[in-house]
Parts: C-alpha cells; sequence; structure tokens
C-alpha cells in the first residue's frame, strides 16, 4: 500500500515536472540517483551485519532477559539492544508484541521500540558522513537517554490504566 | 574502474565474505542471516528509490529562500511544525532520511529543525502508525506518541546547542561539497 502510494506520487510528480521542465527532471532524476547509490555501500554492509545479528539473537532468549520483573537492568538491556539493532519499523512493532506475549514488561518493551526507532549504532557511519561525527553522536545518545524517559512514562501509564 | 567500486564497497564486500564463512560452519543461521538481510533489501527497494525520486524533485524546484523563509533560523513553530510534518508522512527506515538532511542542509534549514524531522522520520510515522496500533494497542501506542512529540523537539534544541554553531558551519559546508562532488 505505501509502496503504491510512494511509487504513484513519484511517478506523478516526474510527469509533471517533465510538462514543465525536461532539464530540471533530467537534473532531479541524477540526484535521486546520486542520493541512492551514495547510500548503497554502506547499506548493503549494514543489512549483513543486521541479519547475522538477528539470526543470532532470537525472540524466545530476548524475552527471558527483559522479563516485567527486570527492572531498570531489563530496560537498560533492551535499550542496548534496540540501539544496536536495526530493524524495519513494522517488524519491530509486532517483534515488540510478541516479547509482550512471552512475558517481557511494558517498560522494557518501549524502551526497546524507542531505541530500535530512534538509535542506529549500525548507521552511525553513515549518519556521520551527513550531519558530522559530533552532531550525529549527540543526537543518538540523547535519544538514548531519552528511551529511559518513555520507559517510565509507559510503564506508569499501563500500570494506571 | 572495478578497483575504484571494491574498494567503496569494501565493507559490504567484507561482511559478505564473513557471512558466507558462518554459512560454512552453522548453515542455519548462516541462511537466516542471508534471509533476513534479503527481506531489509526488499524492504528497500519498496520504499527508498521513489522518496529518494520526491528528494530530488524537492531539492531543484523549492528554491533555498523558501525553505529558509519556512524553515530556517527564524521560522520558529512553523519551521518545527513543517519538520515534523514532512518526517512524519515519509515512509522509510532511518537511513533514508540522511540524504534530506544533506538537502535541507543545503537549503539553509535551521539545524535543530533537521535533527526534529530526523526524529518525526523514527517515531512519528504516519504510514506505520496503523501497525503499532494493531500490534502494541491504543494505550501504549499514543502513550509513546504524547512522550515522543515534546521529547524530539526538546532533542533537536539539545543536539544544536551542544553541536555549537562553528561545527554546523562545517557540517553546512560538507554538505555543500558533497553534492558538486
Amino acid at each position: 500500500m505505501t509502496t503504491l502510494i510512494l511509487y504513484g506520487s513519484a511517478i506523478l510528480l516526474l510527469i509533471i515536472s517533465h510538462i514543465k521542465d525536461k532539464g530540471k527532471t533530467r537534473q532531479a532524476l541524477k540526484g535521486a540517483w546520486k542520493f541512492l547509490e551514495n547510500m548503497m555501500p554502506q547499506f548493503l554492509g549494514i543489512i549483513l551485519v543486521v541479519g547475522l545479528m538477528l539470526a543470532v539473537l532470537k525472540p524466545e532468549v530476548i524475552s527471558n532477559i527483559i522479563g516485567s520483573k527486570s527492572g531498570i537492568f531489563g530496560v537498560f538491556v533492551s535499550a542496548a539492544v534496540g540501539s544496536i539493532t536495526l530493524m524495519p519499523t513494522f517488524v519491530a512493532f509486532q517483534t515488540a508484541d510478541m516479547l509482550l506475549k512471552n512475558g517481557a514488561g511494558y517498560a522494557q518493551v518501549a524502551a526497546l521500540i524507542s531505541t530500535l526507532t530512534l538509535v542506529g549504532l549500525a548507521t552511525f557511519p553513515l549518519e556521520a558522513k551527513y550531519i558530522g561525527k559530533r552532531a550525529a553522536f549527540y543526537r543518538n545518545f540523547i535519544a538514548f537517554l531519552f528511551s529511559f524517559i518513555v520507559a517510565f512514562v509507559v510503564e506508569k501509564v499501563m500500570g494506571i490504566l | 574502474m572495478i578497483k575504484k567500486i571494491a574498494k567503496r564497497y569494501s565493507f559490504f564486500i567484507w561482511m559478505l565474505i564473513i557471512t558466507l564463512i558462518i554459512t560454512a560452519f552453522n548453515r542455519e543461521i548462516g541462511l537466516k542471516s542471508f534471509s533476513i538481510a534479503g527481506s531489509s533489501f526488499k524492504q528497500m527497494i519498496s520504499v527508498v528509490p521513489p522518496v529518494m525520486v520526491l528528494l530530488g524533485l524537492m531539492d531543484i524546484w523549492v528554491p533555498r529562500e523558501t525553505m529558509m523563509k519556512y524553515m530556517g533560523e527564524d521560522s520558529g513553530i512553523l519551521g518545527i511544525a513543517i519538520a515534523m510534518l514532512i518526517g512524519s508522512l515519509a515512509a522509510g527506515p532511518m537511513y533514508a532520511a540522511f540524504p534530506f538532511t544533506e538537502v535541507l542542509l543545503r537549503k539553509g534549514v535551521k539545524f535543530s529543525n533537521i535533527i526534529i524531522f530526523m526524529g518525526a522520520w523514527c517515531v512519528t510515522k504516519i504510514p506505520t502508525f496503523i501497525f503499532e496500533l494493531t500490534a502494541l494497542g491504543f494505550q501504549f501506542t499514543f502513550t509513546r506518541l504524547l512522550v515522543d512529540l515534546p521529547g524530539i523537539i526538546i532533542m533537536g534544541y539539545l543536539v544544536e546547542w551542544v553541536v555549537g554553531e562553528k561545527e554546523l558551519e562545517d557540517i553546512c559546508l560538507k554538505a555543500e561539497k558533497r553534492a558538486n562532488a
């Protein structure tokens, strides 16, 4: 669905752009190719690293470590796992659901989701290429700390309701 | 030519060799790694190319002045709102947001807005909202969003502040250079 909308709107806008200005459209396409190609070398390596990591880390293993009684230690482990792992978002949500059903705690799963989506250790070198090492470091580090706040609040709210 | 490509892709080639060696020793883990990597690749192909085309079009058609006016130094709340909106509408994994930062930097967008954009791209994505709702439920999803929304704004300003003006100029220069390379 998302794919259809994205490809559809890209093609539609390309046609409009082409009608308005052929030269500019060619330039835009050239740019698009460059953006994509610049990303490729790191991206291909990263997906292999992540594939290996996910093949070794099984959901049962993770949910054992981050059970609802695991407290701050469990939150920390979740945040660490979430930071090094990279997952497509919808897979992340399914995994989180599976973890909860296997006995993981809300705070721990919230920390996991938050770091999975916001912190990317695997993509750090790529990110540093674009916004610089220091900015990339601080963004990831602050997001990592922020995940503990998310974990805390989610735990409290899920506890009340 | 081949040497140049091999050097650019050396990280990938090494990872490929390592994974192949692991496969030789442990077939199960090796093959699973490849299948997970394969599905990541499929996911990339299904969203990233059109997103890059849209970025290419934005780069060419939206003038720097416009971007500066709406998302630049003095853009205030409007700039934050637009950064969040583009980030939330986008689909695709985090790394697909990186080329956007290059274009935004070149167009004179305020750095905190760029970080906010990246944050929104990661946590308030509309396309994956339904997934989260069905997988984790209403309570979990909304609590997370309510914490994340102010969180990514604060993060944007915090990162801008710790990085400092001098380094920001440097980052912009580099983005400019990469575009001309």
